[in-house]
């Protein structure tokens, strides 16, 4: 078994996106291997812009929600998710994207941040990743 | 052999174990990291990553009330 997480991106809820990179950067901070593979609803959030745009999994409100939670978190200055994802590429962390995905939602390579994305692949990929990983996660 | 310090008062999860980490990757073998913070569970999950990386840990200090002090060589 490798000391490695593979962790599968399937909500893009804002709040779950962070548990995902938090996780991930958590993993490669403690001398581990991580990949995150971006699928269905995770996908969007490697759109251009989309990174901080998904709603709260829970008590959203129209946004309100969301707005709140962000405010608290910049009080208690948590990372935004940019910084995240630019130090777990940083530390060697591999993304993966979903192309069925792709094809199901009509997102194109342009449409997503190709400079963060490390293969545009598919099942077998993560099954791959996933076969000899210590930890594996589906948000 | 050169002497990192990186300073994470005031930073919260996961901040403080991921400066550690990137100060570490880019440290040669030998330097020495000096990791300051205010973020308690990072005071004992430092040293965890430093163990489970095989790096020596020098000295983990609180001198002043909630601002640790972690050493690590390389």
């Amino acid at each position: 078994m490798a000391n490695k997480a593979a962790i599968i991106v399937h909500s893009g809820d804002m709040d779950k996106v962070y548990s995902a990179l938090i996780l991930g950067n958590g993993a490669l901070s403690m001398g581990m291997e991580a990949s995150l593979f971006f699928t269905f609803w995770g996908l969007q959030r490697l759109k251009k812009g989309g990174l901080e745009g998904g709603p709260l999994s829970k008590m959203n409100l129209l946004g309100l929600g969301k707005w709140i939670i962000k405010r608290k978190m910049k009080q208690a200055k948590v990372a935004s998710l940019e910084k995240l994802i630019q130090d777990f590429k940083e530390l060697g962390g591999k993304i993966l994207a979903c192309d069925m995905t792709m094809d199901i939602m009509g997102v194109k390579r342009e449409d997503l941040r190709d400079d963060l994305i490390s293969d545009y692949c598919g099942v077998g990929t993560y099954m791959d990743e996933a076969k000899d990983a210590t930890v594996t996660l589906f948000i | 052999m050169a002497e990192i310090k990186v300073d994470c008062v005031g930073e919260t999860c996961p901040v403080p174990l991921v400066e550690t980490r990137k100060a570490l990757r880019k440290a040669k073998e030998g330097d020495i990291i000096e990791v300051t913070g205010t973020h308690p569970s990072s005071k004992k999950e430092i040293p965890m990553a430093v163990k489970a990386m095989g790096l020596e840990l020098l000295e983990v200090k609180e001198e002043k009330e909630g601002v640790w002090t972690i050493r690590i060589r390389r």
